[in-house]
């Protein structure tokens, strides 16, 4: 039989080789794959770097594309240090950029653009934050099982956005196609140094959300219920107030990417806005141990292995399905090594001596990542 | 919580050396022109992007491999903009002069970057959007399909044909009229029962639509839709059915009649010399069987007597007059509405918009 065990954290040097030996271990195999394919590993795996890091082009799309996987990944970040498995970033998202496209589509002409984004931004955070405080409510007075909950809200605010495309918003002037309309030009978000301005956004709100958890007593109160409701209770907070406030500003955050996609890039409202950026942000969260900093710099590595496998399609010819492998590849030996960090496998000899007392850290552990 | 030294610092490490190391094994730049093609789906669907990729591979062997740097992306949803536009950008980036984009939904995205680079020629399939540097392009797929109805109106002795369609947009109304018009003209009582699914490759929805259209006592099928599903459903009831995009023979033998197919490859030869010479400009190109972009398919052996001659016969015409022969009136829409007057064809906007069906459709376009 073998076990699972919580063990002391690694830290420094040896943490470290770990995590280097799991990356490597990865490409190694990645590249394995790729030359059984028929393609030239080197010269694949050059695409994926150029296409990312070769040139300023490169790099300012990966800060595109990295913009809301950060945003993201900070709302899931608030949301899980209270242990509120916000798996519903994807749906808030999609919210957010319909709240945003809602004020947008429908200021007066000849808004300044400087009030139109303001409004749009603001209407995405509140979109996004109703979207979450909808199961947060429930988990909050009810109980409810919030995984579940945020998971199914997504394929509602999606399929809502499928509707609006195809009848209440349907663009009249695309010729009978489901497209909406883009939204007005005084809406859009100013580039500062070739990017969209949400990345400003981005880098404020990792810094906000640092300070929040660290120096507030929102934040304070959000890891104490996080680590145990029953602390924080005895300790006289107020665990609903601060489950649904935590489920409020992540809502709002994710509603801000939302709301940063359609002003920034996409400029046009659709179901696909999320692109899977809410649940690519829960991997981001949990392998930066939610810590602000770190997500900022996942985010960017995230965008980069995106942005590398399409430029690894786009340059060597290989099918997007091996872009797939690789990304899927590397996120795993990520999370592997991760585990092996934490815990460790211990082989038992015969499972019959083990009693009812097992070890209490085994697996269950709630205190994840202190 | 106590701030662990991240993965990400190590990942960054590993990822900034083997850019080093990396650099120097990529190649030089070529003199070849490049050239992009951004696909909705993978390039073996079977359907429609095998289509393009079809006439890209074709366009690639006419004007030498030699002289054209291919850059393709695949799965690139036309709903998602984001992506669509990274999808360009690294085209871009990669040197490309000329950009196809070969579904519906790119357009708003190709239309934006075509504004911000002006030095790259965009292509954009079934659109309507034009610039300077952006044209579109498409087929009277109406053509084959109106001879498709032929084969179909002399197959069917039950009288019923099935459609399986995709959405209920102009593009795919045009082609279930065109059909209709081509069954009607071998077969006056016949009536083409149509089903939609609402999505363009969905082969359980496409096959769920056939099923319930065999049920109702059809006994060919025809199909806007991307998979052979309809065609599989049409075999396992003993039944026929016609493909759509590519050949599907091979898919269900005993089946099969023919199919209405796309041959882009001269096409896209013909445009990519153009930004070879400095010769491209904005055409809005819309072909026929006349100009070989659209054609049907072989007939197989499962067709009615006499079928061949029949189709042989109005291709002449087809290729003579255009859609002019198909949408001539006196047209009538379901109702029994006069919709085009005898002695008057459709203009290409009023083909571009149609949105009713003509008298033989059984079905409803849904309210919008």
């Amino acid at each position: 039989m073998i076990r699972i065990v919580r063990k002391e954290d690694m830290t420094g040097v040896r943490a470290a080789l770990v995590r280097f030996a799991s990356i490597v271990a990865a490409l190694v195999v990645s590249m394995l794959i790729v030359w059984i394919l028929g393609y030239d590993p080197l010269r694949t795996f050059g695409a994926i770097l150029q296409g990312s890091f070769g040139s300023k082009f490169g790099i300012l799309n990966t800060v595109v594309i990295a913009v809301p996987l950060l945003l993201a990944a900070l709302a899931v970040s608030v949301a899980f240090s209270m242990k509120f498995w916000n798996i519903g970033a994807e749906g808030q998202i999609v919210m957010g950029a319909f709240g945003a496209a809602a004020v947008s589509m429908n200021l007066p002409v000849g808004t300044p653009p400087v009030v139109a984004i303001l409004l749009s931004l603001l209407a995405g955070m509140v979109g996004g934050a109703v979207w979450a405080l909808i199961p947060g409510l429930f988990r909050a007075y009810l109980g409810t099982n919030e995984t579940l909950f945020t998971l199914m809200m997504n394929y509602i605010a999606i399929q809502w956005v499928v509707f609006l495309r195809n009848f209440l918003w349907k663009d009249p002037a695309a010729h009978g196609f489901p497209i909406i309309a883009t939204i007005p030009a005084n809406a859009f978000l100013p580039k500062v140094f070739g990017i969209h301005a949400g990345w400003i956004l981005a880098l404020a709100l990792a810094a906000a959300a640092y300070f929040f958890l660290r120096s507030t007593k929102l934040g304070y109160e959000i890891r104490v219920v996080g680590e145990s409701e029953r602390t924080a209770r005895y300790a006289g907070m107020d665990v609903r107030r601060v489950l649904v406030l935590g489920v409020l500003i992540s809502g709002a955050a994710a509603g801000l990417a939302g709301a940063v996609q359609l002003t920034g890039v996409t400029h046009t409202l659709s179901e696909s806005i999320g692109g899977g950026v809410g649940f690519t942000a829960i991997i981001i969260a949990w392998l930066s141990n939610l810590n602000a900093p770190a997500i900022v710099a996942t985010s960017f590595l995230f965008a980069a292995l995106k942005q590398g496998a399409m430029s690894m399609e786009l340059l060597v010819g290989s099918p997007s399905s091996l872009s797939d492998v690789v990304m899927g590849l590397v996120l795993m030996a990520a999370l592997a090594s991760e585990f092996f960090l934490r815990y460790r496998l211990v082989r038992e000899q015969g499972a019959k001596g083990r009693g009812p007392l097992a070890p209490p850290e085994a697996g269950t552990d709630r205190k994840e990542g202190s | 919580m106590s701030i662990r030294k991240p993965a990400v610092l190590v990942l960054a490490l590993v990822l900034v050396l083997a850019t080093l190391f990396a650099t120097g094994c990529t190649t030089g730049t070529t003199t070849k022109v490049k050239v992009g093609v951004l696909y909705i789906s993978t390039v073996d669907d079977g359907g429609w992007s095998q289509a393009h990729k079809r006439g890209i591979d074709a366009a690639v062997a006419e004007i030498g491999a030699s002289k054209v740097d291919l850059m393709e992306l695949q799965n690139i949803p036309d709903t998602d903009t984001a992506k669509t536009n990274a999808a360009i950008d690294q085209m871009v980036a990669a040197g490309c002069k000329i950009i196809f984009a070969t579904s519906f939904g790119y357009m708003d995205a190709v239309a934006a970057k075509a504004t911000q680079y002006p030095d790259v020629k965009f292509e954009h399939c079934s659109g309507y959007k034009t610039a300077a540097n952006l044209d579109n392009y498409f087929g009277q797929i109406e053509q084959p399909r109106y001879l498709s109805g032929i084969v179909a109106g002399m197959k069917s002795t039950t009288g019923k044909i099935g459609f399986v369609a995709a959405m209920p947009l102009p593009e795919v109304i045009r082609g279930i009229n065109a059909f209709t018009l081509g069954v009607l003209s071998v077969n006056p009582t016949a009536k083409v029962y149509v089903k939609w699914t609402n999505t363009w490759y969905g082969p359980d929805v496409e096959k769920e639509a056939a099923v319930s259209l065999l049920n109702e006592g059809c006994d060919v099928l025809a199909q806007h839709q991307d998979s052979p599903a309809a065609l599989k459903a049409a075999e396992e009831a003993g039944m026929f059915g016609i493909g759509y995009d590519n050949p599907m023979g091979t898919q269900a033998p005993k089946a099969y009649l023919t199919a209405p197919v796309w041959n882009w490859g001269a096409y896209y030869a013909y445009k990519i010399k153009a930004v070879m010479n400095g010769t491209w400009k904005v055409e809005q190109y819309w072909g026929g069987l006349k100009e070989g972009i659209v054609a049907l398919d072989t007939l197989s052996s499962l067709v009615a007597d006499g079928t061949q001659a029949k189709v042989d016969a109005v291709t002449t015409d087809l290729k003579a007059q255009g859609n002019d022969y198909i949408f001539k009136g006196p047209l009538k829409d379901q109702t029994g509405t006069v919709k085009v007057e005898a002695g008057k064809t459709m203009t290409r906007d009023e083909q571009m918009a149609m949105s009713w069906f003509v008298e033989g459709v059984v079905g409803e376009i849904p309210a919008s």
